[in-house]
Protein backbone atom coordinates (compact mmCIF):
# COMPACT_ATOMS: atom_id res chain seq x y z
CA UNK A 1 0.00 0.00 0.00
CA UNK A 2 1.66 3.47 -1.06
CA UNK A 3 2.09 5.72 1.78
CA UNK A 4 0.56 9.10 2.17
CA UNK A 5 2.49 11.50 0.24
CA UNK A 6 0.38 14.63 1.75
CA UNK A 7 0.57 15.53 5.17
CA UNK A 8 -0.79 17.21 7.89
CA UNK A 9 -0.16 18.22 11.39
CA UNK A 10 0.19 20.04 14.36
CA UNK A 11 3.28 22.04 13.94
CA UNK A 12 5.97 22.82 16.28
CA UNK A 13 8.77 25.84 15.76
CA UNK A 14 11.96 25.03 17.39
CA UNK A 15 13.04 28.54 18.66
CA UNK A 16 14.95 29.23 22.31
CA UNK A 17 13.26 30.29 25.31
CA UNK A 18 13.32 33.58 24.14
CA UNK A 19 11.60 33.12 21.12
CA UNK A 20 15.19 33.03 18.52
CA UNK A 21 15.30 30.48 15.94
CA UNK A 22 18.03 27.83 16.98
CA UNK A 23 20.74 26.52 14.15
CA UNK A 24 22.88 24.05 14.60
CA UNK A 25 21.02 21.75 16.61
CA UNK A 26 23.49 19.04 16.67
CA UNK A 27 22.65 15.14 17.95
CA UNK A 28 23.91 15.83 21.32
CA UNK A 29 21.41 18.06 22.16
CA UNK A 30 18.60 16.02 19.95
CA UNK A 31 19.53 12.39 21.94
CA UNK A 32 22.28 12.65 24.24
CA UNK A 33 25.63 10.55 24.20
CA UNK A 34 24.30 9.49 27.65
CA UNK A 35 21.40 7.08 26.28
CA UNK A 36 23.50 5.80 23.34
CA UNK A 37 23.20 1.88 24.84
CA UNK A 38 19.56 1.68 24.18
CA UNK A 39 18.48 -0.03 21.28
CA UNK A 40 14.80 -0.62 21.06
CA UNK A 41 13.13 2.74 19.22
CA UNK A 42 10.04 2.44 21.34
CA UNK A 43 12.68 3.62 24.32
CA UNK A 44 14.15 6.38 22.37
CA UNK A 45 10.90 9.12 21.98
CA UNK A 46 11.34 9.96 25.97
CA UNK A 47 15.39 11.42 25.27
CA UNK A 48 14.29 13.69 22.28
CA UNK A 49 15.72 16.42 22.59
CA UNK A 50 16.51 15.97 26.24
CA UNK A 51 19.78 18.46 26.05
CA UNK A 52 18.02 21.21 23.90
CA UNK A 53 17.47 24.33 25.88
CA UNK A 54 13.68 24.85 26.92
CA UNK A 55 12.73 21.88 25.08
CA UNK A 56 12.99 19.08 27.69
CA UNK A 57 9.45 18.62 27.97
CA UNK A 58 8.69 18.06 24.05
CA UNK A 59 8.33 14.19 24.22
CA UNK A 60 5.77 14.38 27.10
CA UNK A 61 4.21 17.45 24.85
CA UNK A 62 4.19 15.77 21.41
CA UNK A 63 1.29 13.59 19.83
CA UNK A 64 1.80 11.58 16.96
CA UNK A 65 1.49 13.29 13.59
CA UNK A 66 3.23 16.44 14.84
CA UNK A 67 5.44 18.27 12.31
CA UNK A 68 8.93 19.71 13.27
CA UNK A 69 10.33 22.95 11.88
CA UNK A 70 13.74 23.34 12.79
CA UNK A 71 16.76 25.86 11.68
CA UNK A 72 19.43 25.64 9.63
CA UNK A 73 22.34 22.18 9.88
CA UNK A 74 19.87 20.57 11.95
CA UNK A 75 21.43 17.36 13.11
CA UNK A 76 25.01 18.26 12.68
CA UNK A 77 27.58 16.35 14.57
CA UNK A 78 27.75 12.80 15.33
CA UNK A 79 26.19 9.78 13.04
CA UNK A 80 23.47 8.53 15.27
CA UNK A 81 20.43 6.88 14.28
CA UNK A 82 18.84 7.53 17.35
CA UNK A 83 18.74 11.48 16.05
CA UNK A 84 16.34 10.41 14.20
CA UNK A 85 15.20 7.35 15.28
CA UNK A 86 13.79 9.24 19.09
CA UNK A 87 11.76 11.42 16.71
CA UNK A 88 10.27 8.40 14.58
CA UNK A 89 9.60 6.58 18.11
CA UNK A 90 7.55 10.06 19.32
CA UNK A 91 5.40 9.38 16.03
CA UNK A 92 6.40 12.72 14.54
CA UNK A 93 5.33 12.93 11.28
CA UNK A 94 7.42 14.95 9.43
CA UNK A 95 10.95 17.50 10.07
CA UNK A 96 11.11 20.51 7.73
CA UNK A 97 14.62 22.34 8.69
CA UNK A 98 16.56 25.15 6.60
CA UNK A 99 19.21 22.26 5.91
CA UNK A 100 20.42 19.48 7.74
CA UNK A 101 24.05 18.23 8.66
CA UNK A 102 24.68 15.64 5.82
CA UNK A 103 24.43 12.09 7.92
CA UNK A 104 21.07 12.86 9.33
CA UNK A 105 19.50 13.61 6.40
CA UNK A 106 20.78 9.79 4.96
CA UNK A 107 19.60 8.51 8.15
CA UNK A 108 15.97 10.17 8.25
CA UNK A 109 15.92 9.15 4.40
CA UNK A 110 16.98 5.43 5.15
CA UNK A 111 14.45 4.97 8.04
CA UNK A 112 11.99 6.34 5.25
CA UNK A 113 11.22 9.10 7.85
CA UNK A 114 10.08 12.08 5.91
CA UNK A 115 12.33 15.45 6.27
CA UNK A 116 12.07 18.38 3.60
CA UNK A 117 14.86 20.87 2.75
CA UNK A 118 13.18 24.33 2.86
CA UNK A 119 15.87 27.29 3.20
CA UNK A 120 14.16 30.16 5.16
CA UNK A 121 11.71 28.30 6.71
CA UNK A 122 12.65 29.51 9.87
CA UNK A 123 14.24 32.46 9.39
CA UNK A 124 12.38 34.45 7.07
CA UNK A 125 8.64 32.28 6.90
CA UNK A 126 8.60 31.28 10.64
CA UNK A 127 7.73 35.34 11.23
CA UNK A 128 4.11 33.66 10.06
CA UNK A 129 4.52 30.55 11.49
CA UNK A 130 3.78 29.70 15.25
CA UNK A 131 3.89 26.32 17.21
CA UNK A 132 -0.07 24.76 17.42
CA UNK A 133 -0.38 25.92 13.87
CA UNK A 134 -1.56 23.08 11.74
CA UNK A 135 -0.14 22.76 8.06
CA UNK A 136 -0.41 20.38 5.15
CA UNK A 137 2.41 19.46 3.42
CA UNK A 138 2.91 17.59 0.21
CA UNK A 139 6.37 15.90 0.22
CA UNK A 140 6.13 15.70 -3.96
CA UNK A 141 6.32 19.15 -4.44
CA UNK A 142 7.18 20.19 -1.32
CA UNK A 143 4.15 22.46 -0.75
CA UNK A 144 3.39 23.87 2.41
CA UNK A 145 -0.05 25.22 3.05
CA UNK A 146 -1.81 26.86 6.11
CA UNK A 147 -5.17 27.71 6.25
CA UNK A 148 -5.43 26.50 2.42
CA UNK A 149 -2.57 29.08 1.64
CA UNK A 150 0.82 28.43 0.44
CA UNK A 151 3.19 29.59 3.25
CA UNK A 152 6.69 27.89 2.00
CA UNK A 153 8.17 25.74 -0.76
CA UNK A 154 10.75 23.36 0.17
CA UNK A 155 12.67 20.97 -1.88
CA UNK A 156 10.07 17.85 -3.17
CA UNK A 157 11.37 15.06 -2.33
CA UNK A 158 14.02 13.43 -4.89
CA UNK A 159 13.46 10.28 -6.26
CA UNK A 160 15.49 7.59 -4.34
CA UNK A 161 14.26 9.24 -0.96
CA UNK A 162 10.46 8.78 -2.27
CA UNK A 163 11.25 5.13 -2.98
CA UNK A 164 12.61 4.53 0.23
CA UNK A 165 9.66 6.03 2.18
CA UNK A 166 7.33 4.44 -0.28
CA UNK A 167 9.62 1.21 0.68
CA UNK A 168 9.11 2.16 4.66
CA UNK A 169 12.67 1.83 4.85
CA UNK A 170 16.42 1.09 3.27
CA UNK A 171 16.24 -2.68 3.56
CA UNK A 172 12.68 -3.42 2.10
CA UNK A 173 13.45 -0.51 -0.76
CA UNK A 174 16.59 -2.85 -1.58
CA UNK A 175 15.03 -6.05 -1.66
CA UNK A 176 12.28 -4.41 -4.05
CA UNK A 177 15.47 -3.24 -6.14
CA UNK A 178 16.92 -7.08 -5.53
CA UNK A 179 20.14 -5.69 -4.07
CA UNK B 1 35.48 15.37 -17.99
CA UNK B 2 38.11 16.76 -15.56
CA UNK B 3 37.34 15.24 -12.52
CA UNK B 4 37.74 16.60 -9.05
CA UNK B 5 38.90 14.38 -6.35
CA UNK B 6 36.01 13.02 -5.10
CA UNK B 7 34.33 12.39 -8.21
CA UNK B 8 37.68 10.45 -9.46
CA UNK B 9 37.32 8.18 -6.22
CA UNK B 10 33.64 7.46 -6.56
CA UNK B 11 33.91 6.69 -10.65
CA UNK B 12 36.48 4.21 -9.51
CA UNK B 13 33.49 2.57 -7.06
CA UNK B 14 30.72 2.64 -9.50
CA UNK B 15 29.50 1.50 -12.71
CA UNK B 16 27.01 4.94 -12.51
CA UNK B 17 27.82 8.02 -14.19
CA UNK B 18 29.22 9.93 -11.75
CA UNK B 19 28.29 14.03 -11.66
CA UNK B 20 27.27 16.17 -9.18
CA UNK B 21 24.22 15.83 -7.82
CA UNK B 22 23.43 12.23 -8.97
CA UNK B 23 22.56 9.84 -6.94
CA UNK B 24 25.17 6.10 -7.53
CA UNK B 25 25.43 2.90 -6.21
CA UNK B 26 29.25 3.04 -4.08
CA UNK B 27 31.01 0.23 -3.98
CA UNK B 28 32.70 0.18 -0.28
CA UNK B 29 35.97 -1.16 -0.37
CA UNK B 30 36.32 -1.46 3.52
CA UNK B 31 32.93 -1.11 6.17
CA UNK B 32 33.48 -0.81 10.13
CA UNK B 33 31.29 -0.24 13.20
CA UNK B 34 32.40 0.88 16.47
CA UNK B 35 30.97 0.48 19.70
CA UNK B 36 28.46 3.59 19.67
CA UNK B 37 26.16 1.99 16.95
CA UNK B 38 27.61 -1.56 16.38
CA UNK B 39 25.35 -3.09 18.51
CA UNK B 40 22.34 -1.58 16.66
CA UNK B 41 24.09 -2.55 13.48
CA UNK B 42 23.94 -6.24 14.46
CA UNK B 43 20.53 -5.72 15.33
CA UNK B 44 19.49 -4.72 12.53
CA UNK B 45 21.51 -7.04 10.31
CA UNK B 46 20.14 -10.45 12.27
CA UNK B 47 16.56 -8.98 12.12
CA UNK B 48 16.93 -8.00 7.56
CA UNK B 49 19.97 -10.79 6.83
CA UNK B 50 19.52 -13.85 9.59
CA UNK B 51 20.84 -16.50 6.81
CA UNK B 52 23.49 -14.38 5.14
CA UNK B 53 23.95 -10.77 6.79
CA UNK B 54 28.17 -10.27 5.55
CA UNK B 55 28.81 -9.94 2.06
CA UNK B 56 32.68 -10.13 2.40
CA UNK B 57 34.35 -10.71 5.98
CA UNK B 58 37.64 -9.74 5.04
CA UNK B 59 36.30 -5.73 4.38
CA UNK B 60 34.45 -5.69 7.65
CA UNK B 61 35.38 -4.85 10.73
CA UNK B 62 34.48 -3.85 14.41
CA UNK B 63 36.35 -0.99 15.66
CA UNK B 64 36.18 -0.31 19.52
CA UNK B 65 36.88 3.41 20.40
CA UNK B 66 34.22 4.90 22.65
CA UNK B 67 33.75 3.51 25.79
CA UNK B 68 36.97 1.31 26.58
CA UNK B 69 36.81 -0.71 28.61
CA UNK B 70 32.94 0.02 29.02
CA UNK B 71 32.17 1.31 32.43
CA UNK B 72 28.34 0.33 32.30
CA UNK B 73 26.82 -3.10 31.88
CA UNK B 74 24.63 -1.53 28.56
CA UNK B 75 27.72 -0.64 27.08
CA UNK B 76 29.64 -3.73 28.01
CA UNK B 77 26.20 -5.91 26.94
CA UNK B 78 26.48 -4.02 23.47
CA UNK B 79 30.48 -4.47 22.72
CA UNK B 80 29.74 -8.38 23.32
CA UNK B 81 26.89 -8.52 20.97
CA UNK B 82 29.13 -6.91 18.39
CA UNK B 83 32.21 -9.64 19.56
CA UNK B 84 29.75 -12.46 19.35
CA UNK B 85 28.30 -11.54 16.01
CA UNK B 86 31.99 -10.84 14.69
CA UNK B 87 33.13 -14.68 16.28
CA UNK B 88 30.40 -16.14 14.10
CA UNK B 89 31.13 -14.49 10.65
CA UNK B 90 34.69 -14.62 11.18
CA UNK B 91 34.98 -10.97 11.19
CA UNK B 92 38.18 -8.80 12.76
CA UNK B 93 37.61 -7.08 15.92
CA UNK B 94 40.07 -3.79 16.51
CA UNK B 95 38.94 -4.35 20.46
CA UNK B 96 38.88 -1.84 23.29
CA UNK B 97 42.86 -1.78 24.03
CA UNK B 98 43.27 -0.72 20.27
CA UNK B 99 42.06 2.86 19.81
CA UNK B 100 40.33 4.81 17.75
CA UNK B 101 39.10 3.16 14.86
CA UNK B 102 39.64 5.76 12.54
CA UNK B 103 43.16 5.95 13.33
CA UNK B 104 43.76 2.21 13.70
CA UNK B 105 42.18 1.76 9.55
CA UNK B 106 44.90 4.32 8.70
CA UNK B 107 47.60 2.47 10.86
CA UNK B 108 46.40 -1.13 9.49
CA UNK B 109 47.01 -0.20 5.97
CA UNK B 110 42.85 -0.48 5.67
CA UNK B 111 42.43 3.35 4.80
CA UNK B 112 44.75 4.12 1.78
CA UNK B 113 44.64 6.68 -0.48
CA UNK B 114 41.70 7.18 -3.08
CA UNK B 115 40.06 4.35 -1.23
CA UNK B 116 35.98 4.36 0.19
CA UNK B 117 35.58 3.24 3.82
CA UNK B 118 32.51 3.84 6.11
CA UNK B 119 31.94 3.45 9.52
CA UNK B 120 29.76 4.43 12.16
CA UNK B 121 32.00 7.43 13.42
CA UNK B 122 31.05 10.73 11.89
CA UNK B 123 34.86 11.92 12.06
CA UNK B 124 35.58 8.79 9.68
CA UNK B 125 35.90 11.70 7.14
CA UNK B 126 38.86 12.09 8.84
CA UNK B 127 40.55 9.65 6.21
CA UNK B 128 40.95 12.57 3.58
CA UNK B 129 43.79 12.97 5.58
CA UNK B 130 44.98 10.19 3.38
CA UNK B 131 43.10 11.22 0.35
CA UNK B 132 40.60 8.36 0.82
CA UNK B 133 36.90 8.82 1.09
CA UNK B 134 35.66 7.88 4.58
CA UNK B 135 32.06 8.42 5.56
CA UNK B 136 30.26 7.91 8.78
CA UNK B 137 26.68 6.64 8.39
CA UNK B 138 24.11 5.67 10.44
CA UNK B 139 23.59 2.50 11.71
CA UNK B 140 20.64 1.82 9.04
CA UNK B 141 22.99 2.52 6.38
CA UNK B 142 25.73 0.39 7.82
CA UNK B 143 23.97 -3.02 8.36
CA UNK B 144 23.27 -2.62 4.50
CA UNK B 145 26.78 -2.20 3.67
CA UNK B 146 27.83 -4.82 5.59
CA UNK B 147 25.56 -7.04 4.15
CA UNK B 148 25.84 -5.99 0.16
CA UNK B 149 28.98 -4.01 0.31
CA UNK B 150 27.70 -0.96 -1.05
CA UNK B 151 25.38 1.98 -0.66
CA UNK B 152 23.47 4.91 -2.90
CA UNK B 153 25.15 8.25 -2.63
CA UNK B 154 24.83 11.30 -3.99
CA UNK B 155 27.71 12.82 -5.75
CA UNK B 156 28.72 16.16 -4.10
CA UNK B 157 29.63 19.36 -5.43
CA UNK B 158 33.12 20.33 -4.76
CA UNK B 159 35.00 23.34 -3.14
CA UNK B 160 38.39 24.15 -3.22
CA UNK B 161 40.50 25.70 -0.33
CA UNK B 162 43.08 27.61 -0.95
CA UNK B 163 45.62 28.69 1.98
CA UNK B 164 48.05 31.04 1.14
CA UNK B 165 50.49 31.72 4.01
CA UNK B 166 52.51 29.23 5.97
CA UNK B 167 52.23 27.69 9.43
CA UNK B 168 55.22 28.56 11.40
CA UNK B 169 55.45 27.90 15.65
CA UNK B 170 53.79 28.02 17.71
CA UNK B 171 51.04 27.17 15.53
CA UNK B 172 49.68 24.18 13.67
CA UNK B 173 47.20 22.18 11.79
CA UNK B 174 44.69 22.55 14.73
CA UNK B 175 45.14 26.56 14.36
CA UNK B 176 44.78 26.46 10.57
CA UNK B 177 41.42 24.03 10.71
CA UNK B 178 40.18 26.53 13.36
CA UNK B 179 40.99 29.79 11.16
CA UNK B 180 38.81 27.35 8.21
CA UNK B 181 36.34 27.22 10.46
CA UNK B 182 36.16 30.36 11.83
CA UNK B 183 36.01 32.02 8.66
CA UNK B 184 33.62 29.17 6.89
CA UNK B 185 31.11 28.91 9.74
CA UNK B 186 29.45 25.54 10.48
CA UNK B 187 27.85 25.43 7.20
CA UNK B 188 30.15 26.38 4.73
CA UNK B 189 30.80 23.10 3.52
CA UNK B 190 27.52 21.96 3.89
CA UNK B 191 26.98 18.84 1.72
CA UNK B 192 29.98 19.77 0.03
CA UNK B 193 33.48 17.78 -0.54
CA UNK B 194 36.28 20.40 0.02
CA UNK B 195 40.07 19.87 -1.44
CA UNK B 196 42.47 22.07 0.23
CA UNK B 197 45.42 23.41 -1.63
CA UNK B 198 48.71 25.60 -0.68
CA UNK B 199 52.42 25.90 0.82
CA UNK B 200 50.67 24.99 4.37
CA UNK B 201 49.10 22.42 3.48
CA UNK B 202 51.68 20.61 1.58
CA UNK B 203 53.98 20.93 4.40
CA UNK B 204 51.34 19.15 6.86
CA UNK B 205 52.53 15.56 7.90
CA UNK B 206 50.18 12.90 8.45
CA UNK B 207 49.58 13.79 11.96
CA UNK B 208 48.52 17.33 10.63
CA UNK B 209 46.92 16.23 7.53
CA UNK B 210 44.67 14.36 10.39
CA UNK B 211 44.07 17.43 12.56
CA UNK B 212 42.77 19.27 9.29
CA UNK B 213 40.43 16.53 8.12
CA UNK B 214 39.37 15.65 11.57
CA UNK B 215 36.83 18.56 11.42
CA UNK B 216 35.39 18.36 8.19
CA UNK B 217 32.10 17.58 9.78
CA UNK B 218 32.32 20.99 11.66
CA UNK B 219 31.99 22.52 8.44
CA UNK B 220 28.97 21.06 7.49
CA UNK B 221 31.36 18.85 4.58
CA UNK B 222 30.57 15.25 3.16
CA UNK B 223 34.85 14.83 3.47
CA UNK B 224 37.12 17.35 3.05
CA UNK B 225 40.30 15.63 0.70
CA UNK B 226 44.07 16.72 1.28
CA UNK B 227 45.56 15.52 -2.06
CA UNK B 228 48.21 13.05 -0.64
CA UNK B 229 52.18 13.70 -0.80
CA UNK B 230 55.26 11.40 -1.27
CA UNK B 231 55.33 10.74 2.47
CA UNK B 232 51.57 9.62 2.82
CA UNK B 233 51.91 7.34 -0.14
CA UNK B 234 54.83 5.85 0.97
CA UNK B 235 53.83 5.48 4.87
CA UNK B 236 49.91 3.92 3.42
CA UNK B 237 51.79 1.88 1.08
CA UNK B 238 53.89 0.43 3.82
CA UNK B 239 50.92 -0.20 6.26
CA UNK B 240 49.32 -1.66 3.30
CA UNK B 241 52.13 -3.77 1.99
CA UNK B 242 51.70 -2.62 -1.39
CA UNK B 243 51.94 -0.01 -3.45
CA UNK B 244 49.18 2.86 -3.77
CA UNK B 245 48.33 5.25 -6.28
CA UNK B 246 47.19 8.39 -5.15
CA UNK B 247 43.67 9.69 -6.73
CA UNK B 248 44.30 13.57 -7.29
CA UNK B 249 42.48 15.81 -9.01
CA UNK B 250 42.17 16.68 -12.57
CA UNK B 251 43.78 20.02 -12.91
CA UNK B 252 40.99 21.55 -15.06
CA UNK B 253 38.48 20.04 -12.70
CA UNK B 254 35.17 22.69 -11.88
CA UNK B 255 34.58 23.79 -8.39
CA UNK B 256 31.43 24.92 -7.14
CA UNK B 257 32.84 27.08 -4.92
CA UNK B 258 36.64 27.97 -4.38
CA UNK B 259 37.54 29.33 -1.12
CA UNK B 260 40.87 31.41 -0.20
CA UNK B 261 41.89 31.53 3.37
CA UNK B 262 44.99 33.81 4.10
CA UNK B 263 46.72 32.58 7.84
CA UNK B 264 49.33 35.41 7.03
CA UNK B 265 49.61 36.36 10.29
CA UNK B 266 47.64 34.38 11.93
CA UNK B 267 48.01 33.60 15.53
CA UNK B 268 46.96 30.70 17.88
CA UNK B 269 42.95 29.90 17.93
CA UNK B 270 40.87 29.05 20.37
CA UNK B 271 36.96 27.83 19.83
CA UNK B 272 34.52 29.02 22.45
CA UNK B 273 32.10 27.04 24.57
CA UNK B 274 29.17 25.85 22.56
CA UNK B 275 30.57 26.31 19.03
CA UNK B 276 33.60 24.88 16.84
CA UNK B 277 33.24 27.55 14.76
CA UNK B 278 33.07 30.64 17.50
CA UNK B 279 36.57 31.16 16.60
CA UNK B 280 38.95 33.72 18.31
CA UNK B 281 42.60 34.38 19.27
CA UNK B 282 42.98 32.61 22.41
CA UNK B 283 45.23 36.05 23.57
CA UNK B 284 41.23 37.06 23.81
CA UNK B 285 40.36 35.11 26.04
CA UNK B 286 43.90 34.80 28.00
CA UNK B 287 43.25 34.63 31.80
CA UNK B 288 39.88 32.66 31.51
CA UNK B 289 40.43 30.13 34.57
CA UNK B 290 40.29 26.80 33.24
CA UNK B 291 39.56 23.52 35.60
CA UNK B 292 40.55 21.20 33.08
CA UNK B 293 42.97 20.40 30.02
CA UNK B 294 42.23 17.81 27.43
CA UNK B 295 45.40 16.18 25.04
CA UNK B 296 43.86 13.82 22.60
CA UNK B 297 41.31 12.46 20.28
CA UNK B 298 41.06 11.68 16.79
CA UNK B 299 41.86 15.84 16.04
CA UNK B 300 44.76 15.86 17.80
CA UNK B 301 45.50 12.26 19.39
CA UNK B 302 49.18 11.18 17.57
CA UNK B 303 52.45 10.83 19.14
CA UNK B 304 53.39 14.47 17.23
CA UNK B 305 50.60 16.24 18.96
CA UNK B 306 51.83 14.77 22.47
CA UNK B 307 55.28 15.71 21.37
CA UNK B 308 54.45 19.38 21.13
CA UNK B 309 52.60 19.42 24.68
CA UNK B 310 55.73 17.47 25.78
CA UNK B 311 58.02 19.96 25.02
CA UNK B 312 55.98 22.80 26.58
CA UNK B 313 55.62 20.68 29.76
CA UNK B 314 57.87 19.09 30.23
CA UNK B 315 60.35 19.53 33.75
CA UNK B 316 57.15 21.80 34.99
CA UNK B 317 54.28 20.78 36.67
CA UNK B 318 50.32 21.69 35.58
CA UNK B 319 48.77 24.22 37.91
CA UNK B 320 47.92 22.70 40.62
CA UNK B 321 43.72 23.29 40.44
CA UNK B 322 44.10 21.89 36.62
CA UNK B 323 43.46 18.31 36.33
CA UNK B 324 44.81 17.34 32.76
CA UNK B 325 44.45 14.18 30.73
CA UNK B 326 46.40 12.71 28.17
CA UNK B 327 44.50 10.07 26.06
CA UNK B 328 46.65 8.56 22.88
CA UNK B 329 44.50 8.11 19.84
CA UNK B 330 45.51 4.73 19.42
CA UNK B 331 47.76 1.49 21.23
CA UNK B 332 50.35 2.26 18.50
CA UNK B 333 50.79 5.75 19.71
CA UNK B 334 50.46 4.63 23.35
CA UNK B 335 53.68 2.02 22.38
CA UNK B 336 55.56 5.06 20.93
CA UNK B 337 54.92 7.66 23.76
CA UNK B 338 56.49 5.26 26.24
CA UNK B 339 59.47 4.13 24.06
CA UNK B 340 59.84 7.85 24.14
CA UNK B 341 59.69 8.42 27.58
CA UNK B 342 57.35 11.02 27.21
CA UNK B 343 54.37 8.44 29.66
CA UNK B 344 56.80 9.73 32.70
CA UNK B 345 57.14 13.19 31.33
CA UNK B 346 53.63 13.60 31.18
CA UNK B 347 53.66 11.99 35.22
CA UNK B 348 56.08 14.06 36.10
CA UNK B 349 53.91 17.21 34.67
CA UNK B 350 50.87 15.90 37.16
CA UNK B 351 49.04 15.14 34.17
CA UNK B 352 46.97 11.84 34.11
CA UNK B 353 47.56 9.15 30.97
CA UNK B 354 44.85 7.05 30.05
CA UNK B 355 44.52 3.78 27.80
CA UNK B 356 43.64 4.83 24.42
CA UNK B 357 40.41 5.96 22.82
CA UNK B 358 37.92 8.25 22.61
CA UNK B 359 38.19 10.04 25.75
CA UNK B 360 35.95 12.73 26.51
CA UNK B 361 33.70 13.42 23.57
CA UNK B 362 31.70 9.91 24.16
CA UNK B 363 31.49 9.76 27.68
CA UNK B 364 34.44 7.31 27.65
CA UNK B 365 36.79 5.93 29.53
CA UNK B 366 38.48 9.89 30.98
CA UNK B 367 35.17 11.45 32.34
CA UNK B 368 33.22 14.37 31.55
CA UNK B 369 33.05 17.70 32.97
CA UNK B 370 30.83 18.87 35.46
CA UNK B 371 28.25 22.06 35.56
CA UNK B 372 30.58 25.39 35.96
CA UNK B 373 33.73 23.51 34.83
CA UNK B 374 35.80 24.91 32.19
CA UNK B 375 37.61 22.90 29.97
CA UNK B 376 40.15 23.46 27.31
CA UNK B 377 40.23 20.84 24.99
CA UNK B 378 42.24 19.70 21.93
CA UNK B 379 39.14 17.42 20.62
CA UNK B 380 37.24 18.92 18.01
CA UNK B 381 33.60 19.37 19.25
CA UNK B 382 32.26 21.24 22.12
CA UNK B 383 28.53 21.78 21.43
CA UNK B 384 26.59 22.50 25.08
CA UNK B 385 26.24 19.15 26.85
CA UNK B 386 28.48 17.09 25.04
CA UNK B 387 31.38 16.24 26.90
CA UNK B 388 29.59 16.92 30.32
CA UNK B 389 27.77 20.06 31.73
CA UNK B 390 30.66 22.19 31.71
CA UNK B 391 31.82 24.72 29.04
CA UNK B 392 34.51 23.76 26.54
CA UNK B 393 37.44 25.25 24.64
CA UNK B 394 38.74 24.01 21.53
CA UNK B 395 42.60 24.73 20.77
CA UNK B 396 45.53 23.15 19.64
CA UNK B 397 47.88 21.20 21.72
CA UNK B 398 50.21 24.17 22.07
CA UNK B 399 47.84 26.12 23.68
CA UNK B 400 46.27 23.72 26.11
CA UNK B 401 49.48 22.71 26.93
CA UNK B 402 50.23 26.60 27.79
CA UNK B 403 47.34 27.08 29.26
CA UNK B 404 47.41 23.69 31.94
CA UNK B 405 50.47 25.08 32.59
CA UNK B 406 48.79 28.80 33.76
CA UNK B 407 45.85 27.47 35.02
CA UNK B 408 44.00 29.79 33.14
CA UNK B 409 43.59 30.27 29.11
CA UNK B 410 47.11 31.47 27.66
CA UNK B 411 48.69 31.87 24.48
CA UNK B 412 51.69 29.82 23.67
Amino acid sequence: MAKPTNIQGRIWVVRDPEGRPVDDIDTDMIYHNAHLAITDVAQMGRYAFGNLEGWQDFPSKAEPGDILIAGRNFGCGSSRQQAVDCFVSLGVSLLVAESFGAIYRRNAINSGFPILVCPGILHESAGGLASGEVLKVDLKTGELRKDGAAVARAQGFSDVQMGIYQADGLFNFARRHNL
Amino acid sequence: MPQTMIEKILARHTGDEVEPGRVIWLDLDVRTARDFGGANVVKHLEREYPEDPVADPARTFFTFDCVVPANTIPYANNQQICREFARRHGIRVFDVDMGIGSHVVIEQGLAVPGCTLVGTDSHLNILGAVGAFGQGMGDQDIAFTFKTGKTWFEVPRSIRVRVKGRLDEPLSAKDLNLAILGQIGSTGGLGHSMEFYGEAIEGLSLAGRITLASMATEMGAVVALIPPGEEVAEYCGKRAGRRVEPVVADEDAEYAEEIDVDIRGLRPLVARPGAPHDVVEAASVKGVRIDSAFFGSCTNGRLEDFEVAASILEGRRVAPHVMAKVVPATREVYGQLLGRGLLEMFYDAGVIVSNPGCGGCASGQIGMTGRGEVQISTSNRNFRGKQGAGDTYLASPATVAASALAGEIASP
